[in-house]
């Protein structure tokens, strides 16, 4: 099947629109690509290094309840961390809003779909206080400015970033031998988390060729990769463990120790062909199936390898592959079929900006809860998963069916026609039981329920 | 929303009409008595939050308890009750105190996951679900009893449930699973169940998944069905979002899991929230035991001749520290306790190598030191209870375990 701009609409971008048109051609969508981020401007989400500025006042006021313990200062500065954080789940909540409205408006789907596959490739997310809320703060700043240049600026970017190291303990670790080493008792050792899942699910892929090994000169490698609440990012040589590292036979690293031979390691692990194969084959299943065509596979990873990883190539081989417009079988995670439900709704900005936390809460984050995400809480490094069966569960479906019948009133009071807005939902894909389901359907909102549960609505 | 509910018996025999049957579903598969998993039942709660083993079984006849916790009378007519002569329970737990004398009520004391130092609560959970001996160790990033039922022969998809609207990471993995909130409803018209049975029907996975649906939402206690207008649809969806925040589903979920487990599943698991007490710790406490408690007593009359056959174990990620702290709270800890209860467990004993509460016994010298590692128990009461291997239970259900000497934790 040659490219169809239906198909790409759905496949590769956020679902049809009643008033936004389909891309032209892969080429169009690879410039709107390259163009400027319009929706980032639109519906702005807060950058991390913004955000910071609350944990830097959630620090100040720590101290202050702690050094003055019973007293008024301190009964204030604990009322005020209460309403800091507060505040934070407030605006982290406003931020899956713009989330959706940039699905909701952009012309670029793209864009918006590789936003989510990256942030979840790189799954990161704070532990505990106000980081908690920084996840969308994260995504923002270290993964879309680099939707579009190589995998081995992403991977910085992601490996690096504070909440990544906070995540996955990298803050934590302390070369054996490393200054701060001798003069610490306590928390004076390496920690690994970070420079296995580097190899694991960031580059290499589980079945990679590495060893534990790797793992651990990695790991030794990674030390001084930290983070303060003060400055942001920081590489501490004090931390870092002295001597070479071997990462899959290349040595790394000299005394003192450098942040650019850490980049060193991480751009040639990115260019090693089990990375190339790895993310051809996540980018394939994510926006394919499940189990995509091995010719497909392997033609985005002689790109990737060609290229060095240069992601719009990338993008370029998937686009303009054969096997890349097959029939749809992938079911959309919950936060795809919310946004493709508010893009065919035409949800307006104005009405989403009225929606306070407690109206998202009980109109979509609860909800996409049920439907088996809970917003920002993968269970694991690994993030949501890919499997079509993980997804279409009973509670899974009955999610999604009640969302639908229920809840885009709330979102579209002038709920549109059901037979009108099958075609505009499903355009071709529309069948016999949605077009009967449509005209059969005893209100408005059954109606439009049905046609979005359904299940040719469902995949992309 | 109770205008003319439609029952699952009559929704069903007016879908059958429409061409649609629930004997077409492949999750509906009739149960091969053959192969089924044995007959016997295990529940795991998961206690999230830490649960403070020392106030819950309160070790009064350490001569240190008092100094530290000692602000409450030791045992009373109301208040805390004597258990053994060295622990009493507290207050909250008084209304199970028929089991504990039926031995169907049973505790373990200063246990541990292998979690130590970091004291998070993310960590903990993870770790507690994972069943693993650190973090870093296994690739696994499944459950330990999904890895269980990968052990077990003649597994269904409603073998195991979990319940409720929290991941249940200790069930996920590559072995089915069935998972319910049924605190969520799925209030349809009549018309518009048969649409969307008709809508469905072009996809088989979706179909079947919505079958099931029905009859989970039907047998949860709620009207699948109701006459009901779109506007109180909308409100009914969002009052069950309400009750879900505020709590108090916890009913629910143990009527739901009691119904399955009278039929086909074997095992379930759920969570239970609010133990993280660390300011005002009297009210807190009292409020998250007097869940547990309601819980298991909703499981006991709701399993009716089953709960003789079943086994529920209580765990959390970490125990509390053994001080009170300065706002009458609990700070993150290390050992703490497991409850236990059921008609299969041998109970009304505190299990325990009690390693004392002085300074110098304590883990940092502020903790309850962990004595024994809480996998080496949960393996023994499913070895016991499931029949499972030594040897799967420590290769494959908790990779790393030594289990050691049986603790006896099944009749």
């Amino acid at each position: 099947m040659p490219f169809d701009p239906v198909l790409a609409e759905i496949r590769f971008g956020c679902g049809l629109s009643p008033t936004l048109a389909p891309a032209p051609s892969t080429e169009a969508m690879l410039t709107a690509l390259r163009a400027p981020d319009a929706m980032a401007k639109r519906f702005p989400i807060e950058a991390f290094d913004t955000f910071r500025a609350r944990m830097i006042e959630r620090a100040r006021l720590g101290d202050i309840r702690r050094e003055n313990r019973g007293s008024p200062e301190s009964r204030a500065a604990v009322k005020a961390i209460r309403k800091l954080n507060q505040v934070a789940r407030v605006d982290a909540s406003q931020w899956l809003g713009q989330t959706l409205m940039r699905r909701t408006w952009t012309t670029n789907g793209l864009r918006e779909r590789l936003a989510q596959f990256w942030g979840d490739h790189f799954t990161a997310r704070g532990k505990t206080g106000v980081i908690r809320r920084a996840t969308s703060p994260y995504i923002e700043e270290a993964i879309r400015p680099h939707l579009t240049g190589r995998f081995e600026d992403l991977l910085i970017a992601a490996v690096t970033h504070p909440l990544m190291l906070h995540y996955l303990d990298q803050m934590n670790s302390v070369g054996p031998n490393s200054t701060v080493a001798g003069r610490r008792k306590k928390n004076a050792g390496l920690n690994e988390n970070l420079a296995r899942e580097v190899l694991e699910l960031h580059t290499l892929g589980v079945d990679g060729p590495y060893s534990q090994n790797d793992v651990r000169q990695l790991a030794e490698l990674f030390t001084g990769l930290t983070f303060q609440v003060q400055n942001g990012f920081k590489f501490n040589k004090h931390f870092a463990e002295p001597g070479p590292e071997t990462v899959l036979g290349t040595e790394y690293g000299q005394d003192p120790a450098r942040l650019r031979d850490i980049h060193r390691a991480l751009r040639d692990i990115a260019r090693h062909p089990a990375t190339a194969r790895h993310i051809a084959g996540k980018l394939a299943v994510h926006f394919v199936s499940d189990t995509p065509p091995e010719a497909l596979v392997e033609a985005l990873t002689q790109r990737y390898r060609e290229t060095d990883g240069d992601l719009m190539q990338v993008y370029d081989a998937l686009l303009n592959h054969p096997d890349a417009w097959g029939p749809l079988v992938n079911i959309k995670q919950p936060i795809d079929f919310l946004g493709s439900s508010c893009r065919a709704l035409c949800v307006e900005p104005e009405l989403m900006a009225t929606l306070d936390e407690r109206a998202l809460q009980l109109n979509i984050i609860q909800p996409m809860g049920l439907m088996g995400q809970i917003w920002e809480r993968p269970e694991g490094p690994d993030g949501w998963p890919e499997e079509d069966t993980q997804w279409i569960t009973p509670q899974g479906v009955a999610a999604r069916l009640q969302w639908a019948v229920a809840i885009p009133q709330v979102l579209r009071p002038d709920l549109p026609d059901p037979r009108e807005f099958v075609q505009i939902a499903l355009g071709p894909l529309e069948s016999p039981a949605t077009s009967f389901a449509a005209k059969a359907a005893e209100s408005r909102a059954d109606g439009i329920g049905l046609i979005l549960a359904s299940p040719a609505f469902q995949r992309h | 929303m109770t205008q003319s509910p439609l029952s699952r018996r009559a929704f069903l025999s007016r879908s059958a009409a429409l061409g649609c049957s629930a004997a077409a579903s492949p999750l509906l598969t009739p149960m091969s008595f053959a192969s089924a998993p044995g007959d016997n039942r295990l529940v795991v709660i998961i206690l999230r939050g830490g649960m403070d083993g020392i106030g819950v079984v309160r070790p009064y006849g350490d001569p240190a308890y008092r100094a530290l916790r000692g602000n409450h009378p030791m045992v009373s007519e109301t208040g805390p009750v004597d258990l053994d002569g060295y622990f009493a329970i507290h207050p909250a737990l008084r209304p199970l105190m028929p089991l504990w004398d039926a031995g169907q009520l049973g505790f373990v004391h200063a246990v541990s996951t292998p979690y130590r130092d970091k004291r998070s609560h993310f960590d903990g959970q993870d770790l507690l679900e994972a069943g693993t001996p650190d973090l870093g160790h296994a690739k696994a990033r499944d459950g330990w009893l999904n890895r269980l039922m990968t052990t077990m022969p003649g597994i269904t998809v409603r073998t195991a449930f979990a319940i409720g609207r929290d991941n249940m990471a200790i069930l996920s993995g590559s072995a089915p699973v069935s998972n319910w909130s049924p605190d969520s409803d799925l209030l349809l018209t009549p018309q518009a169940m048969l649409l969307a049975e008709m809508v469905m029907a072009e996809d088989p996975r979706f179909a079947a998944a919505l079958t099931e649906a029905f009859g989970l939402a039907g047998s949860d206690g709620d009207p699948v069905s109701s006459m009901a207008n779109e506007g109180d649809m909308l409100a009914d969806m969002q009052q069950d979002m309400l009750a879900a925040a505020r709590g108090g589903t916890e009913k629910k979920i143990a009527e739901f899991a009691a119904q399955q487990l009278r039929g086909e599943t074997r095992i379930a698991s759920f969570s239970l929230n609010g133990w993280d007490t660390h300011n005002s710790q009297a009210r807190g406490l009292h409020t998250a035991l007097t869940r547990l408690s309601e819980v298991i007593l909703e499981l006991r009359s709701g399993l009716g001749p089953v709960w003789e056959k079943t086994a529920i174990v209580a765990m959390t990620e970490f125990g509390r520290t053994v001080k009170i702290n300065g706002s009458q709270g609990t700070d993150h800890g290390t050992a703490g306790a497991m409850v236990l209860a059921g008609g299969a467990i041998r109970g009304g004993r505190v299990v325990a190598d009690w390693p004392g509460l002085d300074e110098s016994a304590l883990y940092q010298r502020r903790d309850l030191m962990p004595t024994r590692d809480v996998r080496a128990h949960a393996a023994w009461l499913m070895r016991e209870l499931l029949g499972s291997s030594v040897s799967d239970l420590e290769a494959t259900v908790f990779p790393g375990l030594e289990m050691g000497s049986n603790p006896g934790l099944i009749l």
